[in-house]
């Protein structure tokens, strides 16, 4: 992956504390697994900052290869890939995903 | 047009202990699929490197062939408990 597409990622994912990469926006999801993750930040009441990969494809590429992590969605917290749709639907079943999204409060 | 033994063989390959392992078909059209995976390999592991194990294992086949796959990871003894 190329310096340049890193660094635009690296600036994405510092840019928010919880940043997710997704199929559509945070409003219309494009694809059920997108949608579930947002619907699960919604519940846990977590202000997030959504980026929409189909309209980008450098980004759709490069996040696979900057996280090694075929699929889309990816969540990150402050900066480090907490998950995709199945670990954060888990984390959230499990009741652990709170934890991770609000040490942003300490 | 991928086949599910396609996809349990490259699991099993590229895991080398797989004790149990269930792949369905979701759609019924070969690229939407979902996976659970019993392995002694993944102990240790956190559950983002167990699919990451996972991904690599299914390797090129991630890019294309593969539109979606939902994975249950577990290992023997955290399978064993939820079985129990």
């Amino acid at each position: 992956m190329e310096d340049t597409l890193r660094d635009r990622i690296q600036g994405i994912i510092e840019g928010d504390d919880v940043v997710l990469f997704m199929k559509g926006n945070k409003h219309f999801p494009q694809c059920g697994f997108s949608a579930t993750v947002v619907e699960v930040l919604r519940r846990s009441g977590s202000e997030f900052q959504d980026v929409n990969v189909l309209e980008d494809p450098a980004i759709r590429q490069g996040i696979k290869e900057f996280s090694n992590w075929p699929t889309i969605p990816q969540l990150y917290v402050r900066g480090k890939f907490v998950g995709g749709c199945d670990i954060i639907r888990e984390m959230y079943e499990k009741g652990e995903l709170d934890a991770v999204l609000s040490a942003k409060e300490s | 047009m991928l086949e599910a033994e396609v996809l349990e063989e490259r699991i099993r390959d590229g895991l080398g202990e797989v004790s149990h392992l269930v792949i369905r078909d979701l759609t019924g059209t070969k690229d939407h699929w979902d996976a659970l995976v019993v392995s002694a390999a993944f102990a240790g592991k956190t559950p983002i490197e167990q699919h990451q194990m996972v991904y690599a294992a299914l390797g090129e086949l991630m890019a294309g062939p593969v539109h979606a796959l939902a994975l249950k990871t577990y290992t023997p003894e955290s399978w064993a408990k939820l079985e129990g």
